[in-house]
């Protein structure tokens, strides 16, 4: 059972690095993005190829994979942002890129296309994955402080006006999506040694709806909300043992019934902390008169 | 050898301007990308393949059942997931999250239910060509073509000369003058998502007797999006050559370099658009509207 919980807390604690890349990304510049599995399969091929066919350190490794990860995304992100063209364009660019990069890892010979790369070495031990999560919240956490982040949600909340008051957008949400793509990389790297197999099959549009779904459903503009609601959509499942296929059934009411219902998501714009518990439990105390 | 790719080209590049058109109808009008539009394209292959097989109706009433049927589910899509964001004034993000839901949902239960199994249209004419000095094109190809062309046109008529066609011209340019003067803009949205999906019917009854009928296959629409950049997001004029250019540009990529870099191509090419050309031949939604 111990065993079982841990792995369970690992494929979570992948997913939450992911996610966290993507919070910074879609909830704090509102750019949406359809194809995010792709970096997760750029990190993961890259870490792989690296330790199995190059015999490279596993954290060089999965530091070169974020790194390409990142750099693909400066690539992609660079021509689709730098017009400051309207969402949709970077939401449709995405949309190809994700199946682009899936064929192309079909059709590498270093790849092995379909076949994918069976016995990598199994290095994602949970330690190793606790230390990776808590370093990438704690960037993202400073990140979302920073300078950097305020002028993010000001991009997200009118960029318009953001513009007005000096904000350079374009710069603001290629960082943005560098440091989303890195952590997507990251994660992918994680992933294919503790899987100790990958093939391009496993990083399809499922992948990407359930990184968006978490994001959406923790709240755009938050860390720990996104983070709580992976966990959640990995841990619930898997122990209530739900179908894969429902899996995805539930995902896509999900995010619909938030945008009708709820669409600030869990967290809304907030983090958890005490003094929002305190909050919480004292509007509860009052009858829900706030 | 060339004419022979340029025709074929044509018959999907026709399918590609009727999702296109589609899709564009509905931008024009709620300024997001509706890209729940697959999976109504999907439902309607579906649709058309149960009255064609199950109920034994002949092709073209199970063509028109296959409009009316994909027609409602659209209607019904935009009255369940969208109007009540539409009533809230949400920005197009949350619409455009709402509608991955939505194809999401309807995907998975499509394979939850239905299942994954490949189906085929009985071979009516799919088969059957037409030579004429050595040239061949298929039978079906031709009534695509056709049929396109048609639908098409019919639609820019009905745009150009009705008095409801004059009202949602009018509301794709202000919707909120648009109701000042009277108009239903509720009824209006209905009948717009109406006609996108009528021609999801009519495209995806194509596609299924050209290909096959699988949950997934709502995945092309992702070449009308390209098509419709390559046009101009929001411009029927647009959509139309950009599917039709789109459609014999990539037969041509198959043709003469390999089918395996179609895919990596239009993507390609898009990037590239958005790069030396971001508004397409004929756009007018550059950057987001203030």
């Amino acid at each position: 059972m111990g065993q079982y919980l841990s792995g369970i807390l690992s494929l979570g604690l992948i997913y939450v690095i992911a996610t966290v890349g993507l919070a910074i990304f879609t909830g704090f510049t509102g750019l949406f993005s359809l194809g995010h599995a792709a970096f997760f399969a750029i990190g993961a091929y890259t870490a792989a190829i690296l330790t199995y066919f190059y015999g490279v350190n596993f954290y060089l490794a999965l530091a070169a994979a974020g790194l390409a990860s990142g750099l693909v995304g400066f690539l992609i992100g660079y021509p689709t942002l730098k017009a400051k063209l309207r969402t949709d364009y970077f939401a449709i660019a995405t949309l190809g890129f994700g199946e682009a990069i899936r064929v192309l890892l079909e059709n590498l010979s270093i790849t092995q296309g379909a076949r994918g790369l069976p016995g990598i070495a199994n290095h994602t031990s949970l330690p190793v994955l606790l230390v990776v999560t808590a370093l990438v919240i704690w960037v993202a956490w400073n990140f979302t402080h920073s300078r950097h982040g305020r002028a993010a949600i000001a991009i997200r909340e009118d960029f318009v006006a953001a513009e007005m008051m000096g904000v350079n957008i374009f710069i603001g949400r290629l960082r943005s999506l560098v440091f989303s793509a890195a952590c997507g990389g990251l994660a992918g790297g994680l992933f294919a040694h503790y899987f100790c197999f990958i093939q391009p099959s496993m990083f399809t549009s499922y992948m990407s709806t359930q990184l968006t779904a978490a994001v959406v459903a923790g709240g755009m503009g938050s860390i720990s909300g996104p983070v709580m609601a992976a966990l959640i959509f990995i841990g619930v499942p898997e122990v209530l043992r739900i179908a894969n296929i429902w899996r995805l059934v539930a995902y896509g009411l999900l995010l619909v019934l938030i945008m009708i219902f709820r669409p600030q998501g869990l967290m809304g714009y907030r983090e958890f902390s005490i003094a929002m518990l305190k909050d919480t439990f004292g509007r509860f105390r009052k009858g829900g008169r706030a | 050898m060339f004419i022979q790719t340029l025709l074929t080209g044509l018959a999907i590049g026709g399918i590609y301007a009727l999702m296109a058109v589609g899709y564009s109808l509905v931008f024009s009008i709620l300024n997001f990308s509706n890209f729940a539009y697959g999976s109504i394209i999907m439902l309607g292959a579906y649709i058309g393949y149960w009255a064609m097989v199950k109920l034994g109706m002949p092709v073209g009433l199970s063509i028109i059942v296959s409009i009316l049927g994909a027609a409602t589910l659209c209607y019904l899509n935009e009255r369940l997931a969208y109007s009540p964001l539409r009533k809230r004034r949400a920005s197009s993000l949350f619409f455009m999250i709402s509608a991955m839901g939505t194809s999401i949902f309807l995907e998975n239960l499509v394979y939850a239910t239905i299942g994954a199994r490949f189906y085929t249209f009985p071979t009516l004419f799919a088969k059957a060509n037409l030579e004429f000095g050595g040239i061949s094109i298929g039978v079906l190809d031709v009534f695509a073509i056709a049929f396109s062309a048609v639908a098409i046109y019919g639609l820019n008529f009905f745009l150009q000369k009705s008095r409801t066609g004059i009202a949602i011209r009018a509301a794709s340019y202000d919707i909120d003058v648009c109701m000042l003067n009277g108009v239903n803009i509720t009824a209006l949205i209905g009948l717009v998502f109406g006609f996108a999906g009528a021609l999801a019917g009519i495209s995806g009854m194509f596609l299924g007797m050209k290909y096959i009928v699988y949950p997934t296959m709502g995945w092309i629409t992702a070449k009308a999006y390209i098509a419709a950049v390559i046009g101009g997001l929001g411009s029927l004029p647009g959509a139309v050559v950009g599917g039709v250019l789109l459609g014999v540009l990539e037969t041509f990529v198959s043709a003469y370099v390999s089918s395996v870099v179609r895919d990596v191509f239009s993507f390609s090419l898009l990037v590239l658009l958005l790069m030396v050309m971001p508004t397409g031949l004929f756009g007018r939604f550059l950057e987001e509207k203030v």
